[in-house]
């Protein structure tokens, strides 16, 4: 793979991560990650919806009349999802259950639109397809952190097998209540994102207003 | 022709139109069997779990051999053999005009409007005695219809477990209908007083204590009044004489009989 393929699919996963430093998608990845294994079909679900839109509009790209370019994209993405929610459906009963009303709303996660329109838009199919592969598993590594991180505080198991023995069931471990809400979500992404700004200052924003001390002289 | 002329983009549009038609068409008509089949199965688990008979990680149809499924005609309270209730679906069997009928609108407590004439109950026996009578219960919320099962012991009075499985009422106030522990407070509660009537409802204030409202009262939830409504509406309807009623009373003399 040329050095370009691989930065578009590498690049999304820590150094320009949709959700922690774009901050999208972040509703999808509150909702669906109080347990594992919800949040690895939801991932896999983002992951095919972005990359064969991606690439569906990366073929058409240069016969998009620019005035319903949008709308062309919109229906592009809601096919798919309705392709995939159906699979889930047939294949993924309970956990389809389980997700409700995300699978579908992947429709309106940003990440998918922004990336077709920044990225599919100007790019070819293959390169598209990195790129939606890439954001996906970005997307992916964030929810399956917060999945994990969330599970195992909030009900002590992992992909509903028990890791730590909670008091109830005559353990140790009193789980934590916050973490199965979505509030705990909040908590963990705000921490990630400490975390990975603090390791590359360069996804630091510059602040938009700046509060210094002024001399009274230097005002006129 | 430039991407921007109108006729192409009357044309783009129709061609996406089309193409992205028949892509969800084919994916809706392609699955819908493997669909009907896990929705049957997690049915027949809803069921399984209402009578405390479901253990989890092993086949769901085998299990469910030891419910004895019949169809109910609610007139007269009694079984039809010649029906398949495999194939009943509540809502369906509604519209039919051939098995559906109007509810008059004085007698609808569960604010349904039509049901069907013959509705599946599912038994569960130990030997050749009743241990538990299982029957499907549906009405309107707030804003959702509301279906679940409704479980009553050999008594044929006593509440053996609730379920709702389908439901669209408010998230954290109503959907608390579907709660396990609210349910387990239905445990024991009886529906019928010693005449016959239906007494169950759900009671504002709690329903703890040895009062008598409370045997036959569950806790209503607070913040879900309408929904609450909605639940001592379809219980009293489907329990009441235009619903099982006629049905439950034959089953109750058979089983004191013979």
């Amino acid at each position: 793979m040329n050095p370009d393929s691989k930065r578009t699919l590498i690049e999304p996963i820590v150094d320009n991560n949709p959700i922690i430093l774009q901050i999208l998608g972040i509703c999808s990845a509150l909702a669906v990650t109080a347990k594992v294994a919800p949040a690895l079909v939801m991932s896999l679900a983002v992951i095919v919806v972005l990359a064969l839109s991606n690439v569906f509009i990366s073929l058409i790209r240069h016969h998009l009349p620019t005035n319903i370019r949008i709308i062309v994209q919109m229906t592009i993405i809601a096919s798919l999802v309705i392709v995939v929610a159906q699979v889930l459906e047939a294949y993924a009963y309970e956990i389809s259950k389980q997700l409700s009303v995300f699978v579908g709303l992947i429709i309106t996660n940003c990440i998918v639109l922004g990336r077709a329109e920044a990225f599919a838009m100007k790019n070819g199919p293959w390169p598209s397809f990195l790129d939606g592969i890439g954001h996906g598993l970005g997307y992916s590594a964030i929810l399956i952190i917060v999945a994990v991180t969330r599970e195992l505080l909030g009900s002590g198991t992992l992909l509903g097998y028990e890791v730590l023995r909670t008091v109830k069931n005559g353990g140790w471990y009193e789980p934590n209540g916050l973490m199965l809400l979505a509030p705990g979500a909040f908590f963990i992404i705000g921490l990630l994102i400490w975390a990975v700004r603090a390791a590359r200052p360069e996804q630091v924003e510059r602040p938009e207003f700046r509060i210094e001390v002024v001399h009274r002289t230097e005002v006129i | 022709m430039p991407n921007d002329d109108p006729v192409k983009t009357v044309l783009v549009a129709l061609i996406l139109c089309l193409v992205c038609a028949v892509a969800v068409s084919v994916a809706a008509v392609a699955l819908r069997p493997l669909q009907e089949h896990n929705k049957d199965l997690a049915f027949k688990r809803e069921v399984l779990k209402v009578a405390g008979l479901y253990t989890p990680g092993t086949d769901i149809e085998a299990q469910f051999r030891q419910v004895d499924v019949r169809m109910v005609d609610l007139a007269t309270g009694e079984y039809r053999t010649d029906l398949d209730a495999a194939a009943y679906s509540p809502q369906e069997a509604a519209r039919d005009p051939q098995t559906g009928m109007p509810i008059a609108p004085a007698a609808d407590l569960a604010n349904i409007k039509r049901r069907s004439r013959f509705v599946p109950v599912y038994l569960v026996r130990d030997a050749d005695k009743l241990r538990m009578v299982i029957l499907p219960v549906y009405g309107a919320g707030l804003w959702s219809t509301m279906y679940g099962l409704l479980a009553l012991q050999a008594d044929v009075n006593t509440v053996a477990g609730v379920s709702f499985y389908e439901h669209a009422e408010t998230a954290g106030l109503g959907s608390e209908i579907a709660n396990p522990r609210w349910q387990a407070g239905w445990m024991g509660k009886r529906i019928y007083d010693d005449s016959g009537e239906v007494r169950f409802q759900l009671l504002k204030g709690g329903a703890a204590g040895d009062t008598e409202a409370a045997a036959f009262g569950v806790d209503a939830l607070s913040g879900a009044t309408l929904t609450g409504n909605g639940v001592t509406g379809l219980v009293r309807y489907w329990l009441g004489a235009d619903g099982f009623g006629r049905y439950l009373a034959r089953l109750r003399q058979q089983e004191s009989g013979g």
